[in-house]
């Protein structure tokens, strides 16, 4: 089971990190996902799929500053 | 430091050992509004001796209610305004100015030579775009991004946190200015403060 911000989530399995994504509810323009630790460019995020030992964190930015 | 042997009031006070290695520290801040004039203002304070900022902005009067620049810098590019002011706190310090709009294509050339750089814009989209672009960089700048100091919540909503081996992320990650939130100097300044704070904590290897 994958997890998401440290939360095991089952929902996301097998899905891209975009697909993923989608069903949280992020916007992928306001997020920065690290895979494993490591960032993931956004332009990777309809090709990587995610399996149950992946750890996902996503920051999502909001406006101000 | 230019000052020989002697000790001058800074060193006394935080130590030798402390101001060399801040003095050796380059220090970016993308972004010289709310968080990142503050931040700037901090760094050098603290004995930051090299900082690389970049704003394409500069200072109007609605910017005062929480920005660190006066009356007098009005119509001024705000790195000039900022430059101007962190040399006369502190001469010393190394500084590189520019005035022009950090982008994907030039966040590299800017920031690629930082020890760490503050994430300090405004723009929900340019804050996730540019963590991205510098996290993505081998070897690259730690980054340290101020996000979510909107309104007048209590400070304690406002955190560091760390994801990952190269980022910080500080502030409460929820309020939200195209949420309608205004921002206030002292939520600004606790989120920046929390910014500088984790940088100069790294720089003297407590992180």
């Amino acid at each position: 089971m994958a997890q998401v911000n440290g939360k095991t989530d089952t929902s996301v399995d097998g899905c891209t990190i975009g697909a993923a994504l989608e069903r949280l509810g992020f916007d992928r323009a306001r997020v920065a996902c690290e895979l494993n630790g490591e960032i993931v460019p956004r332009a990777e995020y309809d090709e990587r799929a995610l399996d149950e030992h992946d750890a996902l964190e996503v920051v999502r930015f909001v406006g101000g500053g | 430091m230019g000052e020989g042997a002697q000790m001058g009031p800074l060193e006394q006070r935080i130590g030798r050992m402390a101001r060399e290695r801040l003095a050796k520290a380059r220090i970016g801040i993308a972004g010289a509004g709310g968080l990142g004039s503050n931040i700037a203002m901090m760094l050098a304070r603290s004995g930051v001796g090299h900082l690389v900022i970049a704003d394409f902005d500069t200072v109007d009067e609605s910017n005062l209610n929480r920005q660190h620049y006066a009356r007098e810098h009005v119509g001024a590019s705000k790195v000039d305004a900022l430059s101007q002011q962190i040399h006369a706190v502190d001469p010393r310090v190394a500084m590189q100015a520019f005035r022009l709009r950090v982008t994907p294509q030039n966040a590299r050339e800017l920031f690629g030579g930082c020890d760490i750089v503050c994430e300090a814009f405004d723009d929900a989209q340019a804050k996730a775009t540019l963590v991205e672009q510098l996290l993505s960089l081998t070897p690259g700048p730690i980054v340290v991004s101020g996000n979510g100091m909107a309104g007048i919540g209590p400070a304690s909503e406002i955190v560091t946190r760390r994801l990952g081996s190269r980022l910080y992320v500080c502030g409460d990650g929820e309020s939200d200015v195209d949420a309608g939130e205004v921002l206030y100097a002292p939520r600004v300044m606790l989120c920046a403060a929390q910014q500088a704070l984790v940088a100069v904590r790294i720089v003297l290897g407590e992180e």
